[in-house]
């Protein structure tokens, strides 16, 4: 039977449509808890290594900028900025605003493309390029 | 409706879900001015060698921020992981398992952090 699109979906997990703010609002969960991580434990040493001298801190120097870690710096970049432009649509959300279906769905898209601008943005600054 | 007997085994709410929500907002707030502050002033440095970032975080007022970046920061790690944990590992073991691995983990890295910034804006040169 033909489902018309336009009605409610049924509230579970497996029956709704994908849409932009159930995407960020995962994304938030995986961006914080892997930002928490990695960026946790490479800013405790970064402050160690400069505590402790120019030996240690020229070996976080080494690790920290061998190419393979814009493995690590990239997507770590990309997700401290996702999760604060998510953070401040929830903040946002939490006064109570935002919650029309369009506001919403045109918040959740402007954190998605602005985090990816963003992150272009700071690489290519880094980098030299601009 | 809490029952004795689920309030003995610690089911149901444990009544700090509003505190937890505040200062996870709090944290996030205070955490989001000073990361602006930590980006410009990462970006101004002439370069991050280690003369200019120990010189840099010797002076009272960049340790301070520091230090309260970091405790903003960890605190909010804290609040944040502890739901992500609590809403996604249901296994009892697993789940304090995590948690305490968590209380932990933040804790040395406050230590470590505390110390660290202690030093640079005290102690003078490490070498």
């Amino acid at each position: 039977m033909a489902r018309n699109t336009a009605r409610p979906v049924s509230p579970h997990l497996t029956h709704y449509r994908w849409g932009p703010h159930m995407l960020v609002s995962i994304l938030h969960r995986i961006t914080g808890a892997g930002a928490a991580i990695a960026g946790g434990i490479l800013l405790v040493w970064w402050l160690a290594a400069a505590a402790s001298g120019p030996e240690p801190y020229a070996t976080y120097v080494k690790v920290a900028t061998n190419p393979w870690m814009l493995i690590i710096w990239v997507p770590l970049s990309w997700g401290v900025i996702q999760h604060t432009l998510s953070g401040l649509r929830h903040l946002v959300m939490d006064i109570g605003a935002g919650f029309e279906l369009n506001a919403n769905r045109t918040f959740a898209v402007a954190t998605l493309v602005g985090s990816v601008l963003l992150t272009a943005l700071l690489w290519l600054y880094l980098l030299g390029v601009i | 409706m809490e029952t004795p007997l689920g309030a003995v085994r610690g089911l149901g709410s444990a009544r700090e879900g509003a505190r937890n929500w505040w200062h996870e907002r709090l944290s996030s707030i205070a955490t989001l001015l000073l990361s602006i502050w930590l980006l410009v002033s990462l970006l101004r440095l002439p370069s991050l060698d280690y003369a200019i970032v120990a010189e840099w975080l010797s002076s009272i007022v960049n340790a301070s921020a520091m230090l309260l970046f970091v405790a903003g920061t960890f605190w909010h790690i804290r609040l944040g992981m502890q739901v992500v944990i609590e809403d996604y590992v249901h296994e009892e073991g697993s789940k304090t398992f995590l948690l305490l691995l968590l209380n932990f983990a933040v804790a040395v890295a406050l230590a470590v952090a505390v110390v660290a910034l202690l030093k640079l804006a005290v102690g003078g040169s490490a070498a």
